[in-house]
């Protein structure tokens, strides 16, 4: 048998991710994030903060709220149900910080947490960051 | 000890097996195969600061176990094969550093207690000592950390995911006892090309098949002379995929065929997607649910054989295909 041969008959043992109910979780869990945002941003206009620094403040208090979540062991049991509901808010950035730091914690605070805590968020950092230069560079030289 | 085939040994006094002992986490505790373990560690710590510490604690506790069960202190015992699946082996030479018994790792991912088992044996039989141990373990959390992301990570799962049993299995062998080791065949590595490191039931199972199908034509047998065959931890769909892909080469494995890891855990309630798998999986349910079988009389045949995929997360990111190897024991009742 040719690997490519095994490989179809693979394929035709294993069933895929039950991908409409992903999806219906994730837009469910992700539309409550984007909910409880919108009401903090309401909550931080009213106490007279700017657009500018209610919609900071909003990401801040998501970020803690997903790292208090990581820390306390809840946010894996609820990401596990959403999936991309919860990953591409902001709280998918804090999980993917704090949970390498909390796990590498046993190797040192310098060598383990230090240099560990980007692991898994480090390519979103570094290309987020080469993606944001580049779309300035557009701006600035044709569209200013 | 004589070679039958390419691969396949007969040991022409088979080293017996004196004693074993299986200690395994909660969870595999709270699954179907609970009540036959030796002891079950309700902390995930195993009392320790951190998971490496806590799997190495696993499979010193089983080695200890055994040792008592087999009435053999440490200095009485010749040697020790042993091996994880954590870097360098720590788990293991961590278990064993103050025993001071001559040790072997052995690495051979999740096929580890078969090859342990088969190397003590070679030794016996070769007239090297009287009484060796053979031990391998694994737990979940070093795992994870290890080949996929921390543990508080959130992410999903695919269905052909499985899931690291956290858990040690131990095998005294000497000349007392009732179950012998008769024979062995030590599996070549295979590689179907699949690259998918959630897929490992797939991966592994032609390794298995084609182990046991050397084994079965070395030796002369069929499935149908055994009371029961395993494998180690192929998983729902590599267990089917083993069935499919020996029934084409014309051996068909009925009911006596089962996989450690389909057994380890209930899959309905326990959200172990295609079941479990780790070196502690094979060593726990060989040391827990085979033996005494064997022990007892009522299996005279059993053929054992556990299966690893010899990947490390270097090779997953770099693209490489996995390369799986499946290793046979065959343990016999003897009166």
């Amino acid at each position: 048998m040719t690997n490519q041969e095994y490989e179809k008959m693979v394929e035709s043992y294993t069933k895929n991710s039950p991908i409409w109910s992903d999806c219906l979780k994730a837009f469910l869990v992700g539309g409550a994030v984007c909910i409880i945002g919108e009401g903090l941003r309401h909550f931080f206009l009213s106490r007279g903060l700017s657009d500018t620094l209610a919609a900071s403040s909003v990401s801040i208090s998501l970020i803690l709220l997903a790292a208090i979540l990581t820390a306390f062991g809840v946010f894996e049991k609820i990401a596990k149900f959403a999936g991309a509901g919860t990953l591409v808010p902001i709280t998918g950035f804090s999980n993917s910080v704090v949970s390498p730091a909390m796990e590498y914690r046993t190797e040192g605070w310098v060598t383990g947490v230090g240099a560990k805590m980007f692991i898994v968020a480090g390519p979103v950092i570094v290309y987020g960051t080469g993606a944001s230069i580049i779309a300035g560079l557009i701006y600035y030289l044709f569209l200013r | 000890m004589q070679t039958l085939g390419r691969g396949t040994i007969r040991f022409n006094k088979p080293p017996r097996i004196e004693a074993y002992a299986s200690v395994v986490g909660k969870k595999e505790g709270e699954g179907p195969l609970g009540e036959c373990f030796d002891k079950i560690e309700p902390d995930e710590y195993v009392g320790e600061s951190n998971w490496e510490k806590a799997e190495s604690r696993l499979q010193n506790e089983a080695i200890t176990l055994c040792l008592q069960k087999g009435s053999v202190s440490s200095q009485e015992v010749d040697a020790a094969t042993g091996g994880d699946l954590l870097n360098q082996c720590v788990a293991t030479s961590f278990a064993v550093r103050d025993m001071n018994i001559p040790f072997l790792g052995v690495f051979g991912a999740c096929s580890t207690m078969a090859e342990g088992l088969i190397a003590a044996s070679a030794l016996l039989d070769g007239g090297y000592g009287s009484h060796i141990i053979a031990s391998a373990g694994s737990h979940f959390c070093s795992a994870e950390k290890q080949f996929r992301t921390p543990l508080e990570y959130g992410s999903q799962r695919p269905p052909s995911a499985q899931w690291t049993v956290t858990g040690a299995g131990a095998v005294l062998l000497g000349f007392n006892g009732k179950i012998g080791v008769s024979a062995a065949t030590i599996g070549a590595i295979v590689d179907k090309g699949i690259t998918d490191a959630n897929h490992m039931g797939s991966a592994m199972a032609p390794a298995f098949a084609d182990t046991i199908e050397n084994h079965f034509k070395n030796i002369a047998a069929g499935p149908q002379d055994y009371d029961a065959i395993f494998s180690g931890d192929l998983g729902v769909i590599g267990k089917e995929l083993t069935r499919e892909l020996l029934r084409q080469n014309g051996i068909c494995l009925e009911n006596n065929y089962h996989d450690c890891g389909e057994m380890m855990f209930d899959r309905e309630k326990q959200d172990v997607h295609a079941g479990g798998s780790g070196c502690g999986c094979a060593a726990s349910v060989l040391c827990s649910y085979v033996l005494p079988r064997l022990d007892s009389g009522e299996w005279k045949r059993v053929l054992f054989a556990a299966t690893g995929a010899l990947l490390s997360p270097t090779t997953v990111l770099q693209g490489e295909s996995i390369p799986c190897i499946a290793h046979a024991v065959e343990l016999v009742h003897m009166d």
